[in-house]
């Protein structure tokens, strides 16, 4: 894994630079380094494995192995609605992939096709080398899978549910009970094995699936939106398990999740927004595509500050999240003088460096908390123009 | 530390592996039965305020056209059926349920044929059903029905081919839909004219004849009648009496036998199942 520093160009870039493709321009002092739309269009069709060029991985895990899951064209249609609008991707042996974006983006829907649950209307996928819709046994034998709701039967005790599960999935009965011991161990509940779990907290019950979902060694594990509606402790609880597992046994996680920085813990996303995959790289790779820092400012007039910015600096900003939001190369140096040249008072002010809220706005032009208050995005986009 | 155990690898699917798919369905199903205790008891409450409040208020109407015998004896076999009818149809709803809670997709996820969940789903509602009958067939005694070893292991066969079948239907009922309500008010709109049309409440001779050819189409009528003729052989009545209390079915003229019942039932039960499993295994 390969670090860049802030600013400089992506080597992925420079590479499409080099090939006389230009995908972006200079801006506002040298350092700022700006996608073009059309540069956009180079990157996210370049950084789908799909599409077949290896190189631009930035840590290729390789090696011929067989991919452990493998989309093309997918696609989900309901009635008029188009769920999933034929999407492609390749997920490797033992990595942690995850699928980012705002509620109702078509994540739960691949997830269910990858899982056989739901039929495609189109395209082919494989999961562990097994066609999801030709030898959906094969598959399932291979898959673990966490709900986004809780799947477990409340009126049992912990070890029961585990017990059924590896009764349902054929585990070899000599094994079944060690095995039971070994993941409730993993995930802390093995002292809590004959409590009935309707006692239990929500995140025990997460814990409890995953536990389960592992029960029967699958080869790619499947977790929905492990952490939602967890209190953060939990959360990084449960992420403490997840890294445990992958250390432990050879497995590929697929995940999906609509909190940014659980997307950092992933090496690789996928950025998925109205049914289709906008992006697909490493969270250190997609940072350092967008290059810059990003400022955002208190005003008393935020839409007069937005003017300001575009004729004194030649900077498109816009309002998110409630502040004025704007991408600048070296945020530091361009505080002081945001203050002497912008001539409105500002209230405050704070400088980040490229997070994967910025990745997501900038490859969709929305951030994920707006994608998903809809209404309130119209209502701030209003605001701004004014 | 079991630490050596870190790759589990499932044999491929086999009868063996369905089998204990099956029976881990039918178990859970019986767990779920046991840890319900309000529902056991509502399910046994209504037939006993049939036997001896109806049966009680009825029979002191009815007593003089019907000498030597207590109406609740002949109530009695009517209220096993409805004991096990609705007993099977709530484990049937259970599906439903499993669908609402998540539990469903668990099994469906399973490396395991559709078939073995649904096959496990309606043992579990007919040995549930059974276990509920048995609570009944202990009050035997109490309306004048003796309790000879016979007599309760056909009564307890009967109730299983019954419970079993009226799973089935319910299990093909519940396949699609999403919600209890639904399903509810569907079994109550079904299994209501059913269980009237059976002769579980009212004999069946003498009946206007549109009604007659109502309770002959109907199925429950064939689980109900084997039940009662067990019975009846059981008791000492008066061969009038038996005739308007115990009247059996008649195809144009010719008395069904109730092995011939029972084979009705049974093969109605195995085209629900087939049909069941073949809603299961059509995916979204």
């Amino acid at each position: 894994m390969r670090d860049f520093a802030p600013g400089s160009v992506h080597p992925a870039l420079q590479r499409l630079e080099d090939e006389g493709l230009p995908v972006g321009e200079e801006r506002g002092g040298g350092r700022a380094y700006r996608l073009t739309e059309r540069g956009r269009a180079h990157l996210s069709e370049r950084a789908q494995p799909c599409s077949g060029d290896p190189q631009i991985h930035l840590h290729d895990s390789g090696g011929g192995r067989m991919s452990a899951v493998t989309v093309k064209g997918l696609k989900k249609t309901y009635g008029k609605v188009e769920a999933v609008k034929g999407v492609d991707f390749e997920v490797r042996p033992g990595e942690v992939f995850g699928f980012l974006g705002p509620n109702g983006a078509g994540k739960t829907t691949t997830i269910s096709m990858l899982c056989t649950l739901v039929n495609p209307t189109g395209g082919s996928a494989s999961v562990a080398g097994h066609d999801v819709v030709r030898e959906r046994d094969e598959v399932r034998r291979n898959i673990g899978l966490v709900f986004q709701d809780p799947t477990l039967d409340g009126y049992l005790t912990a070890e029961q549910n585990l017990r059924f599960h590896a009764e349902l999935y054929g585990v070899p009965k000599q094994l079944v009970a060690d095995r039971i011991r070994q993941v409730m161990e993993m995930v802390a509940l093995w002292d809590r094995k004959d409590a009935k779990v309707m006692t239990f907290s929500g995140g025990m019950k997460r814990r409890l699936e995953i536990a389960r979902g592992l029960l029967h060694s699958p080869r790619v594990l499947f977790l929905d939106e492990p952490t939602v509606g967890l209190d953060p402790q939990t959360r990084s609880a449960i992420w403490g398990y997840i890294n445990k597992l992958r250390h432990k046994e050879d497995i590929t996680i697929f995940m999906t999740t609509h909190y940014m920085d659980e997307a950092e813990y992933c090496d690789r996303i996928a950025i998925i927004d109205h049914g289709e995959i906008v992006v697909i790289d490493s969270p250190e790779a997609l940072k350092a595509s967008v290059g810059k820092d990003r400022v955002q400012i208190h005003t008393g007039d935020d839409a007069l500050a937005i003017v300001a910015l575009r004729d004194r600096f030649g900077i498109e900003a816009a309002v998110h999240e409630g502040a004025v939001t704007f991408a600048v190369a070296s945020g530091e140096e361009f505080v002081p003088r945001l203050f002497a040249e912008l001539g409105l008072s500002i209230k405050s002010v704070s400088v980040s460096r490229p997070s994967l809220d910025d990745v997501f706005m900038s490859y969709t032009g929305s951030t994920i908390r707006d994608a998903e208050s809809g209404s309130g995005n119209e209502w701030m986009k209003a605001m701004a123009r004014r | 530390m079991a630490a050596d155990v870190a790759n589990v690898r499932i044999p491929a699917r086999g009868t063996g592996h369905d089998l204990r798919a099956i029976k881990v369905v039918l178990h859970r199903e019986m767990l779920r039965f046991l840890s319900d205790r309000t529902r056991m008891l509502s399910m046994l409450i209504q037939p006993v305020l049939w036997l001896f409040v109806m049966g009680t208020g009825l029979g002191t109407l009815v007593s003089g056209s019907i000498p030597g015998v207590d109406f609740r004896t002949f109530m009695y076999p009517g209220m096993i059926s409805m004991t096990v009818i609705m007993t099977a149809m709530f484990s049937a709803g259970s599906i439903v349920w499993d669908r609402e809670f998540g539990f469903l997709r668990e099994m469906l996820v399973a490396p395991v044929s559709r078939g073995a969940i649904v096959v496990g789903k309606c043992l579990g509602g007919a040995v549930v059903a059974c276990g509920q009958g048995l609570i009944i067939l202990a009050m035997a005694g109490l309306v004048g029905v003796p309790y000879s070893p016979g007599l309760m292991l056909t009564l307890l066969g009967e109730m299983f081919l019954a419970a079993f079948t009226i799973t089935a239907f319910g299990v093909t009922l519940a396949a699609r839909m999403r919600n209890m309500q639904t399903f509810f008010g569907l079994m109550q709109m079904a299994i209501m004219p059913m269980m009237f049309l059976s002769g579980a409440m009212f004999p069946l001779a003498n009946l206007p004849s549109w009604l007659h050819v109502l309770t002959t189409v109907n199925p429950l009528t064939y689980a109900v009648d084997p039940m009662r003729q067990a019975v009846f052989a059981h008791l000492d009545i008066p061969p009038q009496v038996n005739a308007v209390l115990n009247p059996g079915v008649e195809w144009f003229g010719w008395q069904v036998p109730v092995g011939v019942e029972l084979g009705l039932v049974a093969l109605v039960g195995a085209a629900l199942l087939g049909i069941a499993v073949a809603q299961f295994k059509r995916a979204d």
